[in-house]
């Protein structure tokens, strides 16, 4: 149990306001039913997502450099959770950037005058995912004592995506052994989805990409991308993907449908938040965690599980 | 696993007779086949220094060519064409015109990260592509990508308000492109979507199309951002050797 994680910033990101809402729901409900405090950032802004990483990887530096300010210098907090792929590495990257590389620190510098806030100091604050959160928190034993409607019998595919794991060396605290988490076979969202009773499938796509960088640029790859990953988790018997990233999430949910429309190729498997999951399995409604607010229908299966 | 990749030699490099004899010899078909010799005098001597110049393209010169790069990437998988280290190649040497054989599909690196996870050398060889990507672009060889398009669509958004929303994103990027909104497979997506829905969240997310989501106080950011943007275009277009100007990314 690490004390640290039981109050923590919370950077939710533009995606969880929009077609992520459920995971925000969810990732809210699941910290207030295992007693752990969320204060959201004050007035943050967008990570700058990959969009402007293309435009100039620095500028991506100075947004991110700007909501872990906020966190730390103004509302005086040591960690910031952000449950989002994209913001989680987008703020470890400018935390890496900032540490080594004094031409990004400069422009931060710069940037963050102009606009008339702190400038953020590598070290001033620790960025971790939902999966930390929870993990170190609460840990599968606190999870399995807190389970009220066990998942047994729901077979899980966790599908954790690119952004959590690579590249490796922004990520300074995974690969270290013991409790840390894997780069190349993560295993956070196993963990806990097992404590809370699901049957976890054996699944070799967890880090492949699902193509969100061109879900609309470039529809077709992201769809033979997504075709690959949800084919991979039906063959291991999986009836449910579990996810950790609104962009993979929303990336799934389209080309399932897109894969039906354009390539005639249909799957069954559901998509759901790793945080839905554990909402059902410690008592929440599905509506409290936001089933309805996906696109992909999860309902009728968990009623049948005896689940909802 | 090994590395499967295209041979050097075009198809059209091949020649070979139907019917052809030499000294009394019948060497048609397959054994007359000869390939035309491949002399490259249009070096661009400039080109590593040029890509090296762009972000993301910065450890180009660190590459050793071991082809980690291409056997992770998920888009080599499928298209055999789209093969990073062969680019680098071309980059290193100068092989402009090469290179400009790809120029079409080198945009659809997807960011997945795999090549730098595995390249032994720290190129971050996905940053070389969105630096060749950009390249081509700043020089002309071809018109702005969906993706790069797609790119500036929200980076306005974020440099506008500090924020973006997804639905207008989606608008403007369709519209940007010329394509309609009305694609069948995000029809039946919404469709989906909004079979679920309670009243009270659709409204919303309707009103969130009107009111768009800005940060507070984001003017002076704003400003700071756009004056380094024009820094940095007018930068990157000297070292292009274009004509110094600041292009307009908007």
């Amino acid at each position: 149990m690490n004390g640290k994680y039981k109050k923590v910033a919370y950077y939710p990101g533009c995606a969880l306001e929009g077609s992520a809402h459920a995971y925000s729901r969810s990732t809210k409900a699941v910290g207030r039913k295992l007693g752990l405090d969320l204060v959201e950032v004050e007035n943050w802004n967008c990570c700058g997502a990959m969009e402007v990483k293309n435009i100039d990887p620095k500028l991506q530096t100075y947004l991110s450099s700007r909501v872990m300010s906020i966190a730390a210098n103004e509302m005086k907090f040591d960690v910031v959770m952000a449950p989002c792929n994209g913001c989680y590495h987008n703020l470890k990257k400018a935390e890496y950037d900032l540490a080594n590389d004094p031409d990004s620190v400069a422009v931060v510098e710069r940037l963050s005058t102009k606009a008339g806030h702190e400038t953020y100091q590598a070290g001033d604050i620790e960025t971790i995912h939902a999966l930390d959160w929870i993990k170190h928190s609460i840990g599968e034993a606190g999870l399995r004592e807190r389970v009220k409607n066990s998942l047994a019998g729901l077979k899980v595919a966790n599908y954790y995506g690119c952004m959590y794991t690579r590249p490796r060396h922004i990520f300074p605290e995974k690969d270290q052994g013991g409790d840390s988490e894997s780069t190349l076979e993560p295993h956070y969202m196993d963990d806990l989805l097992a404590a809370a009773g699901a049957e976890i499938v054996a699944f070799p796509l967890k880090t492949a990409c699902c193509g969100g960088a061109h879900t609309l640029s470039d529809s077709d790859t992201s769809t033979k991308l997504v075709i690959n990953i949800l084919r991979a988790a039906e063959l291991n018997g999986a009836e449910v993907i579990a996810t950790e990233c609104p962009t993979c999430h929303s990336g799934l949910e389209m080309h399932q449908i897109r894969a039906e429309k354009r390539f005639d190729i249909k799957t069954s498997v559901k998509i759901v938040y790793f945080t839905q999951l554990l909402g059902l399995a410690l008592g929440l409604s599905p509506r409290k965690v936001g089933l309805h607010e996906n696109v992909s229908d999860s309902l009728p299966l968990f009623k049948e599980k005896g689940l909802a | 696993m090994p590395i499967h990749e295209k041979s050097l030699i075009r198809p059209e490099n091949l020649h070979s007779q139907e019917n052809l004899t030499i000294d009394g010899v019948d060497v048609s078909g397959h054994w007359s086949t000869f390939i035309e010799p491949r002399v490259v005098t249009d070096y661009n001597e400039n080109l590593e220094d040029e890509i090296a110049a762009l972000p993301g393209g910065e450890y180009i010169h660190r590459c050793w060519q071991c082809g980690s790069c291409t056997n992770a990437c998920p888009v080599n998988a499928i298209n055999p064409d789209f093969n990073p280290r062969f680019w680098i190649y071309l980059v290193r040497l100068g092989m402009e015109d090469e290179l400009l054989r790809d120029k079409d599909i080198i945009w659809q690196c997807v960011s997945c990260n795999k090549c730098t996870y595995v390249c032994p050398r720290d190129v971050a060889p996905e940053g070389v592509m969105k630096a060749t990507a950009h390249w081509l672009e700043l020089k002309g060889h071809r018109p702005k990508s969906p993706s790069i398009l797609f790119d500036e669509v929200f980076s306005e958004q974020v440099f506008a308000t500090g924020k973006i929303e997804e639905g207008r994103i989606i608008r403007d990027f369709f519209k940007r492109t010329g394509q309609p909104l009305m694609q069948d497979w995000l029809v039946e997506m919404v469709k989906r979507l909004l079979s679920g829905l309670p009243l009270k969240l659709m409204m919303t997310m309707g009103l969130a199309t009107l009111f768009r989501p800005r940060t507070r106080g984001w003017g002076p950011a704003r400003a700071a951002i756009e004056e380094y943007v024009h820094e940095k275009e007018a930068e990157q277009r000297r070292a292009l050797g274009l004509d110094g100007s600041a292009g307009d990314i908007e």
